[in-house]
C-alpha cells in the first residue's frame, strides 16, 4: 500500500473542499478500497473519510425514503420502513458479503464498488483496460465466470458487484449527488456507465461529485418483491446472477412489475424490454419465460459463461412465478 | 482523541496504512484477533467496534479514533464468556486459529438477533426473527473454518441462544 | 523411490509373509487393547481455554525486541529470466532495511526432497532459492525487502522494477500430457500394476463401465498463514515457525546453514490448520537467510496471495476408471489410469490409484499413473493425497456400474469386498467395511433411497441420495522418539517434537500416558512443538499419532527397569525383575501379585529423586508390510438441485468408518467432520483458477477460491465400528485423512440419483446442472 494521507469529513461540504485534491479517494466502509490499495490497484495519495456524513434513513412528505449515503448496509436492510416497504431490498444488501462487511459498508461506497474481475485486481500480473486504459483485457479468453453477457464491449467484460444496486434499479431509485457546482438527481439507471471504450469511466459522477443520498420513491410494486441470488457457494459469494422483481397483480393481469438483474452487466441491468412485454398482460409461465428470454435475447455471452443465459432466464421466470404464487 | 481498546485508551498510529488488526497485532500484542487472508474474506479478524462486528484488517486504525474496540481479549475478561465456555464444550475449534473470529462475530450475532435485524434466510422480513439453524448458518458464513469445526460452532452458539432465552 | 527400493520391499514382504505375526516386533497386541480407561473417553481439548480466549500464541504472534518484517516479491512471468532488476527506490523507500536479490543472497543450497527413506529430507521443491536469474514458475520468489514495519515492507516490495525475458513454458495440462513420464513407484508401491490381461477381460465383461474423470488444482487454504519469526543468535537460530514437521525442518536449517542440529531450535507449539500445506518452502529459508543479513529478528508473513503463489496445492488429475463385471456384479477387471502434475523438480506424486489397490476384488488389474511436467510453482500433500479425488473416480465409476446392472451400489460393493489384500494377498490387519456400509445404511436410512434418477421432487428441487466407500491406508513412521517422565510428586510428562495442528494431538497423548501409567488424566503433562524435545515424525499421513504411540510403548516398556533400580531392597517390589513388574495403579505392580505394588510417588522420594525419565523409539513398522492395513469408510449424502438454477444443496451427510479403535471419540468426530466438510467442498466449490494462457493462478483469495462457508455445511453425523486394529499400537489407525475420502463420490452420486445426470468433472458447479 503506498503513503497515504487520511482527512475526516463532517459535512458533504467539507468533503467537497478536502478532497479538491489530485488523487483523492473518498472513504466509506473501506471493504473495497482498502483492499484494492493494498493489492495496488488503487494509490490514492488522500483518503477523505466519508462515513461521518448523514446516515440517516427517512421518510419524505412524499412518502419517499432518503437514506444518507453514509448509512451502513446493516442498518438500511434492517430499518422497518426498508423491510416493510421494500423486502427486495433488505433481502438483496442481506444476500450481499458478510455481517461483518454489510456493518462497515456504506450505501454510497456500496455503488462505486468496482469490479470483482480477477484481472482487474491482479495489478502485478495482468492487464486491463480499466485500470490502465488502453493495455488490452486479459479477462476475455480466460476465466469469465463472473463476467458480463448483456453490455460488454470489446474493452472490458467486467460486472457491476453489488447486490444492492440490482434492487435499487428495480425500485427506480434516484441518486442525489453533490459537487462544488451544486447538487443534482439522477435515477440509478444512469448512474452507471456500460465499458464501450472507456472501461475505466464506471459511472457519470463528475470529478469532484459525490453521492450524498439515495431516494426510493414510493412503489405499488415493492411491498412484494424478491431478490434472489444465485452463487457458487450458499452464502458468501458475489452472484453468478442475481433477480430483483416486484409485481403487481389484479386478478391474474399483470398492472405492473419491475425487474433487475445482477451479474449480468457492468451497471445493474433493469430489464426493460421483458417489463414491457409482461405489463397489462397474463401473469402465466409462458408469459414469464417469454419475457425473460426476450430480455436476454441480446446477450453476448463467452465460453466461460454461457451458462447465465439460461440462468438468468430461469431464474427471472422463476422468480414472477413465485411472486405470482403468492399473490394469487 | 483515542482509541478505546477493551477498556484501555491508545493513540492512532501516525502511519495511516496501518490497518486495526495490525495495530492489534504488531503493535499492541493483542494477538488473539488472527490474520487469516488480509482481503476480508476469511473473517478470522473480526472485532466489535462501538458494539457491532467488524472485519478489523479492512477497518484502518485512524478510522477508528474516538470509538471503542472490543477484541476476544476483552470479550472474556471477566473469566470464560459463555460462548468461550459454550465451543470447548462443543468442540467448536480444531487448530483455533478461526476461534476468535467465530466468537467475536457469534456475540455480536446473538446481539442483533435479540435486535430483530434479519438474515438472507429469514422468511418473513417484516416479522420477528426466530434463531434457527439455518439463521446461524447464514449469519456466522462470513467466518471460514478450514478444520471443518462448523457443527460444533452452531452447536455452541445454539446452545448459549438458549441459555439466555430461558 | 527407485526400482531398487520396489524390488527391496518387494523382498521384504515375502520374508516376512513367512513370520508368524507374534514374532515381529510389536506383533503382540497392544496391552491397552480393550482395557477401559483415558482412552476412549470424550476428554476435552488440553489446549481448548487458551485456544477461544484467544491465547494460544502462533509462529507470527511472537513478540520480539528490534523485530523487522519482511515482504517477498514473486515473478509475474512463468519462465524466464530476470533481464533488469531495480531495487533503488525500494532501498530508498522509508523505513527499509535491506532488499534481497540474487545478487546478494548468500549461497545456500536447496533442500533435500522429500523421500520415503529420509524422515529429514523436507524439500517441496528441488528448484535453488534466490541463487541466480532464472523463473521456473510463475509467482516464484525473486526478491525480498526488509523494514520496520510491515506496511513499509509491503509497500517497497511494490517498488522493485524487474523486467523479464519470458521464455516458452509448459502450461497447458492437455498438451504436456504428451510427454508424459511414469514414473517406477508411488511412495512405497510399485507404480504399474498389471494382473490378468484386463483390457481383455473389460471387452469380454457383460457388464461394463468405462470413463475419465477430471478433478482441479486445489490449495490447502489453512486459515493460518505461513509465517515465521527468525531470531539469529552468537551461533544458533531460533525459527518460531508454523510447520508440520518440526524436527525435520530443524535438521533441513542446519545443514542449509552450515549449523550443528542443536545450535537450532524450531518452535511450532499450534499450527492454524496444515493440511499438508506447512512443509518446507522457500519462504524460511528466505526469512532465514534475510535476517541474518540484517542482524535482527525478523518476521515473514506471506500474504494469502504469497501462499497460493509459493505454496503448492493438489494436482489436477484426469482418470480413467474401467470396471467389468459378470452377470453377478463380480469384478472382472478393474482398471485406474491416469495422468496428474509433478514437475521434475517437485517430489509429490498425486498417488490417486492407491486406495484402488486395496479396494475391491477383481480377477484382473491395470493400473499405471503417469506424471505430467508443467511449469508450476510444485505441487504438494493435500489432505488424503491421491485417496481423495481417486476415490472420487473409483467410487463414481461403481455407481455408474451399479445403475448399469440395475443394482443397490451398496450391494455392489459388499459383493466385491476383498478378504485379503487383492494385490499382495497379505492378510488384513483388521478389516470391517461391510459393517461400516450395514451400520452407516441402517443409520442413514438409505433404504428410502429411489432407485430411478430423478424421481423425487419438492417444489423447484429435486433429491436424491448417494453413497462412496473412502479409503486410507495406515501409517506408522519410523524414527519417533518420546521422553516420558514421572515425578516424586505422582505426576508425569511426555515431551516430543510433535506437532498440534488442531487434531487434538496434546490430549490423546495425554490420554495414552494416563492409561500407559495407570494414572489419572489431570496427573499428566504434554510438552510438544519444539525441536530440542526428542524427534517426532512430522505430522503427515494420518501417521502421528500412533507413530508416537509407538514410542511411548516402548517407552513405558523401559521405565519399570530404571523403576525398579530406585525401588531398591525395601520395596514391596524387592527382588522382581523388570519383566516381571507391570505399570500399574500410579506405580509399578507384580505382574503376577498385583498386590505387590509401589507408587511412582513413594518409590521416588525413598530414592531422593525428583523425576525418572526414559527416552525411547518405537519399533520399526514391520506390521505395515507384513499385513494389509487400510481403514474404510462408508460415505452417505442427501442433497437437493435446483430444476431452475442447478444449485446443489447438501442437506445431510454420513460418514460410517472402521478406523481401528478410536481414542476420543470428542476430537475423532471433529476430524471426521473436517475432513467430509472439505471433501464438500472438493466436490462442489473448490478450484484454483489457473490460468493455462500464462501460468498463473488467477484467484489467490479466500474471496475468490471458495472453501466451504457454514452455510454450506449441513449436520455431519458421523459413526465408528470402533473395532481395534490387533497390529497397532492401542489399536488404532490414524483418522485425519480419511473423512475427505469418498465425500466427492457421494455428493456425484447422489445428485446423479437427483437429476439422472453423471457430473464426472469437479467441482460439481451449477452450470454443469442446468
Amino acid at each position: 500500500m503506498t503513503p497515504v494521507s487520511y482527512l475526516r469529513a463532517g459535512s458533504a461540504a467539507d468533503a467537497l473542499r478536502l478532497g479538491a485534491v489530485q488523487g483523492h479517494r473518498l472513504l466509506g466502509g473501506g471493504t473495497n478500497l482498502v483492499d484494492l490499495m493494498r493489492k495496488g490497484v488503487e494509490q490514492p495519495g488522500v483518503l477523505v473519510d466519508v462515513t461521518g456524513l448523514p446516515a440517516l434513513i427517512e421518510e419524505a412528505a412524499d412518502g419517499s425514503i432518503v437514506i444518507g449515503a453514509a448509512a451502513r448496509n446493516s442498518s438500511v436492510a434492517a430499518h422497518p420502513l426498508v423491510r416493510t416497504r421494500y423486502p427486495m431490498l433488505s433481502r438483496a444488501i442481506l444476500g450481499g458479503a458478510s455481517a461483518q462487511i454489510r456493518n462497515m459498508a456504506t450505501v454510497g461506497g456500496n455503488l462505486l464498488q468496482r469490479t470483482r474481475c480477477l484481472y482487474f485486481a491482479d495489478a502485478a500480473g495482468s492487464r486491463c483496460n480499466k485500470r490502465e486504459p488502453g493495455s488490452g483485457c486479459d479477462a476475455r479468453g480466460g476465466f469469465t465466470r463472473y463476467h458480463a453477457i448483456l453490455g460488454a464491449s470489446p474493452a472490458c467484460i467486467a460486472t457491476h458487484p453489488s447486490d444492492m444496486a440490482v434492487a435499487l434499479a428495480a425500485l427506480d431509485a434516484r441518486v442525489h449527488l453533490a459537487s462544488a457546482e451544486g447538487v443534482r438527481t439522477l435515477s440509478l439507471l444512469d448512474l452507471h456507465r456500460l465499458p464501450g471504450d472507456r472501461p475505466d469511466l464506471e459511472t457519470v459522477l463528475a470529478p469532484g461529485e459525490m453521492i450524498v443520498a439515495i431516494e426510493l420513491p414510493p412503489s405499488d410494486v415493492a411491498a412484494r418483491s424478491i431478490y434472489r441470488k444465485v452463487r457458487d457457494r450458499a452464502s458468501y459469494a458475489f452472484a453468478l446472477v442475481s433477480v430483483a422483481a416486484g409485481l403487481a397483480l389484479d386478478g391474474d393481469r399483470i398492472v405492473d412489475v419491475r425487474i433487475a438483474l445482477g451479474g449480468v452487466a457492468a451497471k445493474p441491468w433493469r430489464a426493460l424490454r421483458a417489463e414491457a412485454t409482461l405489463r397489462g398482460g397474463p401473469a402465466t409461465a409462458e408469459a414469464f419465460a417469454r419475457a425473460a428470454e426476450v430480455e436476454l435475447a441480446e446477450a453476448a455471452p463467452l465460453p466461460g459463461n454461457a451458462f447465465k443465459v439460461p440462468l438468468a432466464t430461469r431464474t427471472m421466470a422463476a422468480v414472477l412465478a413465485q411472486l405470482s404464487g403468492e399473490q394469487a | 482523541m483515542a482509541i478505546r481498546i477493551n477498556g484501555t485508551e491508545v493513540a492512532p498510529p501516525e502511519d495511516a496504512r496501518v490497518s486495526l488488526l495490525d495495530l492489534l497485532r504488531e503493535r499492541l500484542h493483542l494477538t488473539g484477533t488472527k490474520l487469516g487472508c488480509n482481503q476480508g474474506a476469511c473473517g478470522a479478524c473480526t472485532v466489535l467496534v462501538d458494539g457491532n462486528r467488524v472485519l478489523s484488517c479492512l477497518t484502518l486504525a485512524v478510522q477508528v479514533d474516538g470509538r471503542t474496540v472490543t477484541t476476544i481479549e476483552g470479550l472474556g475478561a471477566d473469566g470464560l464468556h459463555p460462548l468461550q465456555a459454550a465451543f470447548l464444550e462443543h468442540d467448536g475449534l480444531q487448530c483455533g486459529y478461526c476461534t476468535p473470529g467465530q466468537i467475536c462475530a457469534a456475540s455480536a450475532m446473538l446481539a442483533e438477533v435479540e435486535a430483530g435485524v434479519p438474515s438472507y434466510v429469514t422468511r418473513d422480513l417484516s416479522g420477528p426473527v426466530r434463531l434457527s439453524r439455518d439463521e446461524v448458518r447464514e449469519r456466522m458464513s462470513g467466518n471460514l473454518c478450514r478444520c471443518g469445526a462448523h457443527n460444533g460452532i452452531v452447536d455452541a452458539i445454539l446452545a448459549v441462544a438458549a441459555e439466555r432465552a430461558a | 523411490m527407485s526400482r531398487v527400493q520396489n524390488v527391496l520391499v518387494g523382498s521384504v514382504r515375502t520374508a516376512l509373509g513367512w513370520v508368524p505375526a507374534q514374532w515381529l516386533p510389536g506383533g503382540t497386541p497392544d496391552p491397552l487393547i480393550g482395557r477401559h480407561g483415558e482412552i476412549g473417553r470424550q476428554a476435552s481439548r488440553v489446549d481448548g481455554a487458551l485456544k477461544v480466549q484467544g491465547q494460544a500464541r502462533f509462529s507470527a504472534e511472537v513478540a520480539m525486541e528490534g523485530l523487522c518484517y519482511a515482504a517477498l516479491v514473486h515473478s509475474t512471468v512463468t519462465r524466464g529470466r530476470i533481464a533488469r532488476l531495480d531495487t533503488a527506490a525500494a532501498e530508498a523507500a522509508p523505513g527499509v532495511l535491506l532488499v534481497v536479490t540474487h545478487r546478494n543472497m548468500p549461497r545456500v543450497a536447496s533442500p533435500s526432497l522429500i523421500s520415503m527413506t529420509d524422515p529429514t529430507a523436507t524439500g517441496n521443491s528441488s528448484l535453488p532459492i534466490l541463487q541466480d536469474d532464472q523463473v521456473h514458475y510463475n509467482g516464484q520468489v525473486v526478491a525480498a525487502v526488509v523494514a520496520e514495519t510491515q506496511e513499509q515492507a509491503d509497500h517497497a516490495a511494490s517498488l522493485i522494477a524487474i523486467d523479464y525475458e519470458a521464455a516458452p513454458a509448459e502450461t497447458r495440462f492437455e498438451e504436456a500430457k504428451a510427454g508424459a513420464r511414469v514414473i517406477p513407484s508411488l511412495l512405497i508401491e510399485r507404480n504399474h500394476l498389471s494382473f490378468g490381461r484386463a483390457e481383455r477381460e473389460l471387452a469380454r465383461s457383460p457388464h461394463k463401465v468405462d470413463n475419465r474423470y477430471r478433478t482441479p488444482w486445489q490449495n490447502h487454504n489453512a486459515i493460518e498463514l505461513h509465517a515465521l519469526t527468525v531470531a539469529w543468535g552468537d551461533d544458533e537460530l531460533t525459527v518460531h515457525d508454523t510447520t508440520q514437521m518440526i524436527a525435520a525442518e530443524a535438521a533441513t536449517l542446519a545443514k542449509l546453514f552450515g549449523l550443528k542440529r542443536e545450535q537450532v531450535r524450531v518452535l511450532s507449539p499450534f499450527v492454524g490448520g496444515g493440511f499438508g500445506g506447512k512443509g518446507f518452502w522457500d519462504h524460511q529459508v528466505a526469512a532465514v537467510a534475510a535476517a541474518r543479513m540484517v542482524g535482527r529478528p525478523l518476521r515473514l508473513q506471506l500474504s494469502r496471495e504469497g501462499v497460493y503463489r509459493i505454496i503448492g496445492g493438489r494436482s489436477p488429475t484426469e482418470q480413467r476408471v474401467a470396471i467389468g463385471a459378470d452377470e453377478d456384479g463380480r469384478f472382472t477387471a478393474l482398471l485406474h489410469d491416469g495422468w496428474s502434475v509433478m514437475p521434475p523438480y517437485g517430489a509429490c506424486p498425486e498417488a490417486y490409484t492407491l486406495g484402488t489397490r486395496a479396494a475391491y476384488r477383481a480377477k484382473s488389474f491395470e493400473i499405471l499413473q503417469r506424471h505430467v511436467d508443467m511449469a508450476v510453482v510444485p505441487n504438494t500433500f493435500m489432505r488424503a493425497p491421491g485417496e481423495a479425488i481417486g476415490t472420487f473416480a473409483l467410487e463414481s465409476a461403481v455407481d455408474e456400474l451399479a445403475h448399469a446392472l440395475a443394482l443397490d451400489p451398496i450391494e455392489l460393493r459388499l459383493r466385491n469386498l476383498p478378504d485379503k489384500h487383492p494385490i499382495t494377498g497379505a492378510p488384513f490387519s483388521q478389516h470391517a467395511p461391510a459393517k461400516s456400509w450395514a451400520d452407516g445404511a441402517a443409520r442413514f436410512g438409505w433404504e428410502r433411497r429411489s432407485t430411478t434418477p430423478g424421481a423425487r421432487r419438492e417444489g423447484e428441487w429435486r433429491i436424491g441420495m448417494g453413497c462412496g466407500s473412502g479409503s486410507f491406508p495406515y501409517v506408522r513412521m519410523p524414527g519417533a522418539a518420546v521422553r516420558l517422565s514421572v515425578r516424586h510428586d505422582g505426576t508425569a510428562s511426555l515431551a516430543c517434537s510433535g506437532q498440534e495442528m488442531g487434531m487434538g494431538t496434546a490430549t490423546v497423548l495425554a490420554q495414552q500416558v494416563a492409561d500407559r501409567l495407570g494414572l489419572p488424566l489431570a496427573a499428566v503433562s504434554i510438552e510438544i512443538g519444539d525441536s530440542a524435545l526428542p524427534a517426532a515424525p512430522l505430522a503427515g499421513g494420518s501417521g502421528q499419532t500412533v507413530s508416537i504411540a509407538g514410542a511411548i510403548l516402548a517407552a513405558a516398556e523401559k521405565l519399570p527397569a530404571e523403576l525398579l533400580r530406585l525401588a531398591g531392597n525395601d520395596s514391596p517390589l524387592a527382588g522382581l525383575r523388570p519383566g516381571e513388574v507391570r505399570l500399574a495403579r500410579e506405580g509399578l505392580a507384580g505382574a503376577e501379585e498385583p498386590s505387590r505394588h509401589e507408587s511412582f510417588r513413594s518409590i521416588l522420594t525413598r530414592a531422593n529423586r525428583d523425576e525418572v525419565s526414559v527416552t525411547a523409539s518405537g519399533t520399526p513398522p514391520l506390521e505395515m508390510l507384513k499385513f494389509a492395513m487400510h481403514s474404510t469408510a462408508a460415505m452417505f449424502c442427501e442433497l437437493r438441485v435446483s430444476d431452475v438454477t442447478g444449485e446443489v444443496r447438501v442437506d445431510r451427510l454420513l460418514g460410517s468408518f472402521d478406523c481401528g479403535a478410536i481414542l476420543n471419540p470428542r476430537t475423532a468426530a471433529s476430524q471426521f467432520r473436517g475432513g467430509m466438510i472439505m471433501g464438500l467442498g472438493l466436490a462442489l466449490t473448490e478450484e484454483t483458477l489457473f490460468d493455462e494462457r500464462s501460468g498463473r493462478i488467477m484467484n489467490p483469495t479466500l474471496a475468490d477460491y471458495h472453501v466451504p462457508a457454514h452455510m454450506d455445511v449441513p449436520e455431519i453425523e458421523v459413526m465408528w465400528t470402533d473395532i481395534p486394529d490387533p497390529r497397532s499400537p492401542l489399536g488404532a489407525r490414524g483418522i485425519g485423512e480419511i473423512g475427505i475420502t469418498g465425500v466427492a463420490a457421494a455428493v456425484a452420486n447422489a445428485v446423479f440419483n437427483a437429476t439422472g445426470k453423471r457430473v464426472r468433472d469437479l467441482p460439481i458447479t451449477l452450470d454443469k446442472l442446468l
